[in-house]
This record gives structure tokens, C-alpha cells and sequence, in this order.
């Protein structure tokens, strides 16, 4: 077996080396009664040729021969192959935790960059090493923003993915923190005479997307204020980071803290994970952040270089008074990131968000042409519902001809009659006019 | 290891200063030896009640947390704000620059119970062992 | 070039690299041209671009759309680089690092091994990698095939009813195990308040029992490194949810008590909570489902060599039995005929815990773990861990004169040592792993367990062949040595890479977490 160097011989002289007369022998301290006594019955080996027959077998099972339309928190983009081919390096790839920094100053460097960068497009002062997701990162912020305050009551939009909310709920079960959700209106932002009238003195944190889950650019500034008033922190959660390259930074609109993913660089869909979660937060917030943190220092000859810091906040030192559990985050897809970002500048973000921005009005002119009209009015970066009458319907219509139309909001809102029809459609710049046209037609017939 | 005579100590590792009806509170040079370079102080605010024994706040090194315990009850009437900027203060100078609060004291009485410089020492050195 | 790094060429007279640094160590380690780089953000040029886009097209203004508060021009700070200049950055940050790839790197409980090339371009056929996680089932029955198969294979090595594939983490599923026995508790009449864990354990096992408000007991190991009975008996009471253990133990010992264990934390209604982290030890030998535990997580990026360069991704389904199925996690991928399907529906699994995270798990790592085991199959996983546990106990036997070994008892796959043995010397744990580097190894995890002063883990993992470990097991002899001939050069460790001991009293004290212009570390 490849990946056993072992011969026969190797062994033999290792087991004379440690007095034992039998690999068996070497697990006398497992009772017998306990041991497994058959095979494990998981298929037979398959050689390497045999294996890729397999996997492009259930490989080709997928259909992904268009780039899907949708996005709804996980987002088609172009990665550039300098991407996989820096992060595939051997040093990069099978490294871990830095814990040796010395030999590590590659991953540390790197992760201090991802921070920077996070702190760059949320106008922060203080990001972590990445989180598992944005789901996880959300509700982690939740439960700092009840350390911060000492208070128990959480208030998110409707309009914020409902996965993340979802994982919210199942992460404050035990800690008797109480969720309140505030509806959507119309426009398909967050109804804030509602959000008024649920913050009060007992409120952690205002919760709201930016985009929302509808794509929609929401009310971040309005809610920020509303949350200042009564001494909440105001987290705002974005799924679709490409956005920060033409939206104003949610730390300049008044977040406290901002959550999600940057899946959207460098990273493949890969079915929904891994993806970097990120956190970003204010500068006086960072001794109760969670996560890893990638910090500046000397070393002794007074060269500069990067360690692991203020871990006395992580479960290996403070252990059941941790901030939190998490010990290994996402590093490897927050290099993918940092990478392409890198590669982005200042020029490309740019010109990659307008771009992102364009195709969503071809994709929204095409539509109408073929009368579809939008379901929310607010604002949209590159992600908009479009009434389709029968969305599920026109989903599974799609996929009979190999295209992914776009996510069916009814299944996630089935109490709200207006959206049995709504359909969530993303453009992005892997999505060329030609496809779009033929997208609209297809949807009409 | 220098364990003041006119300081009196606990098990915990903290040591009290008289002075009027007020007490001095820090931690011990063996106490900062064993965390090593201290990085973070976290202090009550003045206005707050402390009670023997329990916690009043944490101290932090790269590689370790330690609660501080009060020695103790009272309200706390000043705090070492410089702490904060300055966290190294503890280790270059334990009993003096580096005194973390000063107690009003709420029960005399409970001097009585803290350790004599001597004994401090003698439990320190079993403890070792 | 400017040098925002802080480097001049008089450092490295002072840092050994000069002189004193010259001998080729017991790993190899010897000198080589390593280049100083600064940030990204550092250097460059403005206007420069490292991507090829097409024009945007049409005449779309969002000046026109949205508000003006609302719209950003080009982020000040970000960096302008070409792509050259980009490739170089990263690679030359990459030879400052060590990998699987570049040597040995037997980090204790982490299960170091080889990564496999061929489960990397599997995870990147298109076909996996291009899938959106909510294509309409016809469009992607290849992948939910996948995760079937895998949550079968899983479900079968580890002894268990079912296991979800959705904790993102060993620590996420350790949370997700400890809410499904919350749950289980609650659905009985009450949570409980306790759970017991050892004093061997890993920190994320009290801060997982945190999370669900449970306060955490610590148990004594006992003098021969184990858990026991007496020990659990006398905490065990009906307020206790569970005790979580890892087996083996972190001290690489078979926790052998573990059935009678198991049947008094039963006896009281509590349940029993495995941390898979060193199920490497264990594959095809002995099933955690067999001799007791309800509940166990696997790290896959560990046992099934996932990659996580960076410190992550991980990826930790959760094995269960059938008393805690009903409160699995969601999605359950299930297959009914011929087909798959994600089960997302609350609806559909009433008492569920709900969700851990977004979709549906770490997709890309369950596509690699199913390539490993396909590989291996039944005799390759048993040898796994069979050629596991030979690489540490020869291992152990190589070093054990020269170094103390704070327990007797029997090492499976990883072994512990601890520097009593140098304490004359006033060399350290930490001397010796810095040491070690200058050799060209890894260090091993140092001072974890808690439970042992000074501690060196050492996992050096079944990839290993023996000619790696007898270079290991020379350059601790080396050290050990050393360190008796002439302490201050190994205390002056590590001397051959880019950085010699970094300030992390500096690091904390005054902490500088991100770039900005003119940035100085002082």
C-alpha cells in the first residue's frame, strides 16, 4: 500500500527493537473482550486507476456544465488558477496550526494578511484567523455581543439567510438568550418601525444582512442607529463578499461587528464547505473575540515576524471559560482568499464588483424582456428575486435541461403567500450576456 | 524569593498591605515568577464589592490565566489604572508599582486569617515539592 | 529594497546563520537561500493589477442606483501588485513554512500523516467542485451518493447507528454531541448540569460542555495514566449528562476501563461521550461503539488525512447510536430506491437540534476522506493503525534511556515524554523543540497534557517509514546530549530558520493584528 513505507522486513526489526513478538502484541492493553474480531466492512481496496473511474463516475452524476444561477450564500465565481496552484504547495497545504512559528511564517504572514483584508472591506479595526462559516461566525458574534453587553435578548432580521438563523437558534438552546425576529417589507428590507419597537434596553445586538438574504442591500445605517439608541451592538452579515468591492464598508454605516463568509474568493462551491467564515470587530471588542489571531512581533534579533497571540481567549488555556470551543478554523480556503484578493488590488475588486453589478442588470433586463418583474424594490448588488410565477416549478423545469434557475424563496418563507413566486437569481462575471439571454428565454418556456 | 515581612498572604498567592483601614492587594513574587511575562490585567471598578476569597479579577501571561482572589472584603476604593498600559509592572516590581487594588476594609477581623511571611514561604516551598 | 521587515545584513552575524549554525542536522536541517518578503501591502505599484476581466459591457451606473452613503470607490490600503510579483509573495511565504510535505511533523494528537495527491485532484473534478449546495437532487446525485457512502463507512468503522456529516470540526462536534445528549436529557425531563472529564483532556472538551451550560467535573487519571472506576463512581450522580473521554487518552493510552466506566455513567441515566481525535490507534482493532460510548466525533482532517494547511479546514462528523438519532443534526442524507436526498425539513425529523452551520458540511474534505478509504479498504484501514502504533512504541523504545517517560504503561499510537531528565542541565521542553528544528524536524506538541510537566507528545502516524523515525530518535539523542555538553546552544534554538525565538510577551502586550500605513513593530 502506497502510503504504508513499511516492508516486511522494517518490521521485523522494529519489533525486535521493542521486545514485542507481534504487531498484535503491541495492543495487549485493549482488553480482548472489547476487540472487533472481522473485517471492517467498508468495499474492498481499488488501485489509483480504479479509483478515478469511480469518483468521475459520481463526478459526472452532477450537472455543472452551466454555471448555476444561483447563490443565496454560496457564490459562482472565477478562480483564478494562480489560486490552487500557490495554495497546493506543500508547505502551505500540509502545514497546521502554527504553533512553531518560526517554522511557520509563511501560514502567519498569510493569516495576517487575511486579516487585513477583512479589515479593509468591513472598515473594522480587528479580524480573527477565519471562522468554520458564516453561520457559525454569526452566532458566535451573537454570543459575544451577550458577554459585551450582559444582555439576553437578540434581534435579527428576517431577511438574514436563514441558515444562519437557523444556526443561531440552535446555539443559543442552552444559554436561555431569547431571538426575536423582526419582519421584511415590501422592498425587501427590514421593516424598521418593527425593528423600533422590538429594541429596547434588553438587546444585545441587531442582527441584519448586507445584501440580505434577497440579495437586497438593507437598512445597515438606520438599524446601526436604532441599536446605538438603546446600547446594542449592531452585527451585519454578508454572504456575497464581492459586494464589498462597490458597497460602502459596514464598519463606516455603524456595525459593531461584521460576519460571513468570503467563500466568494478563491474558493469553489464545493457543495457548500469549507469556506472561510470571517469576524471582523472594533479595536476595544478583540480580548472577548473568538478565534485564532496572527499577531506582529520581533523576534530575538529584532526581525520582524508573526506568532499566535492573545490565545489565553481560546479553549487551550482558559478551556471551560474559553470565549469559545473552536480550535481549528479554516485557514487553508482563508489563504485562497487572501491569495485572489491579493491578486484582485484595488483595481480588480473594484472593476470585479462593477462587473458583478452589470451582469445583474443584463440578467435583470432579460428577464423583464421576457416578463418577469422584480419582487423587492430595495437595492440590489448582484442578487434579485424575480416573480415567476410557480418558482419550484421553474426550478425543477430547469434542471430537466441541465440549468440550476436560481433558489425558490417560498421554501424558505412558506407563510409569506408573495413568495411562492420569488424566485433568487445571481449573476456574476462567470455568467457571459449569452448565457443570460438564454436563462430568461428558458425560464419563460 | 522575597516575601516581604510587613505584607501578609494568602494561599492563594496574593498579598495585603495595612495601611489605616485600607488594604493593599498584589500578587506575590513567586505568584508572577510562575506566570511569567504578564500581558493583560483585568481589575474591578472603584465603587465595587470584593468578598474573601472570592474573585475580584484575572491576570493573564502568553501562556496562562489566573483568577486573583481577594483576601479580603470590602469595597474597593482606588485601582492601579496604570496596570493596564504597563501589565509588566507586576513581574519588575510585585510588592510596590505593582499593587493591583486597595480594599476598604468591611471585617477586620478577617486579617487574622492570612499568613504571616514565614509561613507564606514554608507553603510555598512545599508546595514545590 | 526597502525593508519594512526591519531586516539589516548585521543580524545575521549575531543569529548564528553566519557561524555556529553549520552542522547538517539529524533530519537534514542545513542552510539555505531564504529570501525576506515583506506584506502585500507593502510593496507594489499604483495601477497594478494581478487579474485578467472582461469589460463590464452595457451602460450600468450604480451611481444611478443606489444611494450615494452607500457606494464605496477602490479600497484605500488594498494592495497593487502583477501577478509575478503576487506568485513570488506567496511562494517565497510558503518556503518559510514546513509541511507534511517537507518532513516529519509528529505533532501529538494532531495525526500528522501524509495528505494524498490523488484525493487532491479527485476533490477538484468539476463535478464536485462546480456544485451549487442547492441544485435541484436531479442535478447532483453524484455528491449525495458520495456523502452517503461515506456516512456509511463512517457509521461502520466507528461501531455506531448513524453519523452526520455536518460539524465543520473536532470542537464543532464535540457541540454538536454534547446538544444531541442535551437533548436527549431534556427529552427525559431535564438537561442535567454536569459532565465529568478527565484531567488528560483536551481543552475544547470543558469549553464544548460550556457552550451547552453544563458546568464541567474534572477527574483524576490515576497514577498509571488511566480513568478509574472508582474515580467516575464516586462523581457519578444523576445530575451528571455524560463524561467525555478520548480513547485512547491523550497520553496515548488505552483507557482499558473504559466498559466498566461506560456501565456506571449508564447506571445513572448519563451518557457517554468519546473524542475521536486519536482514532488513528483504533481502526479495524477496536469499535468506540462496542465497549460503551453513545457518542464519538471524528476529525477527519486528522484519522483520514484531509488537508488543513493554516490550521484548518477541518471536517468532524459525529457517530451516534440509536438512542440519539432521533437528534441528529440537519441535513440526513438518506437514499430511498435508487436515489438520494438531503433530509432538510425540521418537519420530517421533529426532535433534531436543528442546524450547526450552513448547508450541509465540508463537502470538499468528505470527497478526499472517501477516496482514503477506498484506497485502504478493510485491511489497509486495520493496517493503519497497526503500523501506527509500531512507529510510536519504535519510537519509544529509541528513546526511552535518554529520556524520562512519565508513564509505564503501554503507548498505542502516540507516546509522552516529559524533560525531567535534563533538569540538571536547564534545558527545557521548549529548548528541545526549538532545537529540534535546527535538525530538521517538526517538534512534537509540547506541554500538553496538562497532566504531565514539560510534556513532549509525540504522534509520528503510520506514513512514516523507519528510516524517518531512526533520524528522529538520533536528533533527540543528539539534543539530549547536547544539552549535557552545552546547554546554551541548544537554549540559543532555533538558529538555521528565517526567525530565531519570536517575542510573544511583545505579541500580547501590545498587539498588532492587522497592517496600516507606516506600520512599525516596536
Amino acid at each position: 500500500m502506497r502510503y504504508h513505507p513499511h516492508t516486511p522486513e522494517d518490521v521485523r526489526q522494529m519489533l525486535d527493537a521493542v521486545g514485542a513478538k507481534s504487531v498484535e502484541a503491541l495492543f495487549r492493553s485493549i482488553p480482548d473482550e472489547l476487540k472487533l474480531r472481522r473485517p471492517l466492512a467498508v468495499p474492498p481496496p481499488v488501485d489509483e486507476i480504479g479509483l478515478f473511474a469511480e469518483f468521475r463516475r459520481m463526478a459526472g452524476r452532477n450537472q455543472v456544465e452551466h454555471p448555476p444561477f444561483i447563490g443565496a450564500g454560496a457564490y459562482p465565481h472565477h478562480v483564478p488558477p494562480v489560486v490552487d496552484q500557490l495554495l497546493l504547495r506543500g508547505e502551505f497545504f500540509t502545514a497546521y496550526t502554527p504553533y512553531q512559528p518560526e517554522i511557520s511564517q509563511g501560514t502567519l504572514q498569510a493569516l495576517f494578511e487575511w486579516q487585513t483584508f477583512v479589515c479593509l472591506l468591513t472598515g473594522l479595526d480587528v479580524a480573527n484567523a477565519s471562522m468554520y462559516d458564516g453561520a457559525t461566525a454569526t452566532a458566535e458574534a451573537a454570543l459575544m455581543a451577550t458577554r459585551l453587553t450582559d444582555r439576553k435578548k437578540i434581534v435579527v432580521g428576517a431577511a438574514v439567510h436563514p441558515e444562519y438563523r437557523k444556526v443561531l437558534a440552535s446555539y443559543l438552546t442552552s444559554t436561555g438568550d431569547e431571538i426575536v425576529t423582526v419582519p421584511y417589507g415590501a422592498d425587501g428590507r427590514t421593516d424598521l418601525a418593527a425593528l423600533e419597537k422590538a429594541v429596547d434596553g434588553e438587546t444585545a445586538a441587531v442582527i441584519v444582512g448586507y445584501p440580505n438574504f434577497f440579495g437586497v442591500v438593507d437598512a445597515l445605517p438606520e438599524a446601526a442607529a436604532i441599536a446605538r439608541k438603546a446600547g446594542a451592538l449592531t452585527l451585519s452579515v454578508t454572504s456575497e463578499a464581492v459586494a464589498f468591492g462597490l458597497l460602502e464598508s459596514p464598519g463606516k454605516l455603524g456595525a459593531d461587528v461584521a460576519v460571513g463568509t468570503m467563500q466568494s474568493f478563491g474558493n469553489p462551491l464545493h457543495f457548500g464547505g469549507p469556506a472561510p467564515g470571517f469576524f471582523a470587530t472594533r479595536e476595544q471588542n478583540v480580548r472577548q473575540m473568538p478565534g485564532r489571531l496572527s499577531g506582529a512581533t520581533l523576534d530575538k534579533h529584532g526581525r520582524r515576524g508573526f506568532v499566535l497571540t492573545l490565545s489565553t481567549r481560546e479553549q487551550h488555556i482558559r478551556r471551560e471559560r474559553a470565549t469559545s470551543n473552536i480550535c481549528t478554523n479554516s485557514g487553508l480556503t482563508a489563504l485562497a482568499a487572501t491569495v485572489h484578493l491579493s491578486l484582485l488590488g484595488k483595481k480588480g475588486l473594484a472593476e470585479l464588483a462593477r462587473l458583478n453589478f452589470a451582469r445583474a442588470r443584463l440578467l435583470r433586463d432579460a428577464m423583464k424582456k421576457a416578463g418577469f418583474s422584480l419582487r423587492f424594490s430595495g437595492p440590489a448588488f448582484n442578487e434579485m428575486a424575480f416573480e415567476v410565477g410557480d418558482a419550484e416549478a421553474v426550478v425543477e423545469r430547469l434542471a430537466r435541461r441541465g440549468i440550476a434557475a436560481g433558489a425558490p424563496l417560498g421554501r424558505w418563507y412558506p407563510d409569506d403567500p408573495r413568495m411562492k413566486g420569488a424566485l433568487l437569481c445571481v449573476a456574476t462575471e462567470v455568467h457571459t450576456p449569452e448565457l443570460i439571454e438564454l436563462f430568461a428565454q428558458s425560464v419563460r418556456s | 524569593m522575597n516575601f516581604p515581612d510587613d505584607l501578609k498572604y494568602t494561599r492563594d498567592h496574593e498579598w495585603c498591605r495595612l495601611k489605616g483601614n485600607r488594604a493593599i492587594v498584589g500578587i506575590t513574587e513567586f505568584a508572577q515568577d510562575q506566570l511569567g511575562d504578564i500581558v493583560y490585567v483585568e481589575l474591578p471598578d472603584v465603587g465595587d464589592q470584593v468578598k474573601k476569597g472570592e474573585a475580584f479579577g484575572v491576570v493573564e501571561s502568553t501562556k496562562a490565566v489566573s483568577e486573583l482572589f481577594a483576601p479580603v472584603s470590602g469595597k474597593v476604593v482606588e485601582v492601579n489604572d496604570p496596570l493596564s498600559d504597563a501589565p509588566e509592572t507586576i513581574n519588575e516590581d510585585p510588592y510596590e508599582e505593582g499593587w493591583m487594588i486597595q480594599v476598604e476594609l468591611s471585617s477586620p477581623a478577617e486579617l487574622n486569617d492570612l499568613l504571616a511571611a514565614a509561613d507564606y514561604a514554608k507553603f510555598v516551598e512545599e508546595e514545590q515539592e | 529594497m526597502a525593508n519594512p521587515t526591519g531586516w539589516k545584513p548585521s543580524m545575521e552575524k549575531g543569529s548564528g546563520t553566519a557561524e555556529g549554525a553549520s552542522t547538517i542536522g539529524a533530519g537534514g536541517g542545513t542552510r539555505g537561500l531564504a529570501l525576506e518578503e515583506p506584506l502585500v501591502f507593502e510593496h507594489g505599484s499604483k495601477g497594478r493589477t494581478g487579474v485578467s476581466l472582461p469589460a463590464p459591457g452595457g451602460d450600468f451606473d450604480p451611481a444611478r442606483e443606489l444611494p450615494k452613503g452607500l457606494l464605496r470607490g477602490e479600497i484605500e490600503g488594498m494592495p497593487e501588485l502583477s501577478e509575478l510579483e503576487i506568485v513570488r509573495h506567496f511562494t517565497r511565504l510558503s518556503q518559510w513554512n514546513w509541511g507534511i510535505d517537507s518532513g516529519f511533523y509528529p505533532l501529538g494528537c494532531c495525526t500528522m500523516k501524509y495528505n494524498p495527491k490523488s484525493s487532491e485532484a479527485l476533490a477538484r473534478l468539476p463535478g464536485f467542485a462546480a456544485a451549487h449546495p442547492l441544485l435541484h437532487p436531479s442535478m447532483c446525485q453524484g455528491v449525495l451518493e458520495l456523502m452517503y457512502l461515506l456516512e456509511r463507512a463512517l457509521t461502520e468503522i466507528a461501531g455506531f447507528a448513524a453519523t452526520t456529516l455536518s460539524p465543520a470540526a473536532g470542537a464543532h462536534g464535540e457541540l454538536c454531541g454534547l446538544m444531541m445528549i442535551r437533548a436527549y436529557h431534556v427529552s427525559r425531563g431535564s438537561p442535567r448540569k454536569k459532565v465529568l472529564i478527565p484531567d488528560t483532556a483536551h481543552g475544547t472538551n470543558p469549553a464544548s460542555a460550556s457552550l451547552n451550560g453544563y458546568a464541567s467535573v474534572p477527574l483524576a487519571s490515576g497514577p498509571d495514566g488511566r480513568l478509574h472506576p472508582e474515580t467516575v463512581k464516586a462523581a457519578m450522580d444523576e445530575d451528571v449528562a455524560a463524561i467525555m473521554i478520548t480513547n485512547p487518552n491523550t497520553l496515548g493510552i488505552y483507557e482499558s476501563h473504559i466498559a466498566e466506566i461506560a456501565q456506571i455513567v449508564h447506571g445513572k441515566g448519563g451518557l457517554v461521550y468519546g473524542d475521536g481525535a486519536n482514532l488513528n490507534a483504533l481502526l479495524g482493532v477496536v469499535r468506540p461503539g462496542d465497549v460503551g460510548f453513545d457518542v464519538v466525533q471524528y476529525n477527519l482532517h486528522k484519522t483520514f488525512a484531509t488537508p488543513h494547511g493554516g490550521g484548518g479546514p477541518g471536517s468532524g462528523p459525529v457517530a451516534v447510536n440509536e438512542a440519539l438519532v432521533p437528534f441528529l443534526p440537519l441535513p440526513v442524507v438518506v437514499k430511498e430506491g435508487e436515489t438520494f436526498r438531503l433530509v432538510t425539513d425540521p418537519r420530517e425529523r421533529p426532535r433534531t437540534i436543528g442546524k450547526l452551520r450552513e448547508f450541509w458540511g465540508n463537502v470538499g474534505m468528505f470527497v478526499r476522506a472517501w477516496a482514503l478509504i477506498r484506497e485502504l479498504g478493510p485491511e489497509g484501514l486495520r493496517r493503519t493503525a497497526e503500523l501506527a502504533v509500531l512507529n510510536a512504541n519504535y519510537l519509544r523504545a529509541g528513546l526511552k534511556d535518554v529520556y524520562h517517560l512519565p508513564y509505564e504503561t503501554d503507548s498505542l499510537h502516540e507516546v509522552v515524554f516529559d524533560d525531567k531528565a535534563q533538569k540538571d542541565t536547564g534545558v527545557t521542553t521548549m529548548d528541545i523543540a526549538k532545537r529540534l528544528i535546527d535538525h530538521g524536524f517538526h517538534p512534537p506538541t509540547i506541554y500538553f497534557p496538562l497532566v504531565v510537566h514539560g510534556a513532549l507528545m509525540i504522534e509520528p502516524t503510520e506514513t512514516e517509514s523507519k528510516e524517518s523515525i531512526d533520524q528522529f530518535v538520533e536528533g533527540m539523542r543528539a539534543i539530549a546530549e547536547e544539552a549535557k555538553r552545552d546547554p546554551e546552544a541548544v537554549k540559543a534554538a532555533p538558529q538555521k530558520p528565517i526567525r530565531a525565538r519570536l517575542d510573544e510577551t511583545r505579541a500580547a502586550r501590545k498587539p498588532i493584528l492587522r497592517w496600516r500605513p507606516g506600520m512599525k513593530v516596536e
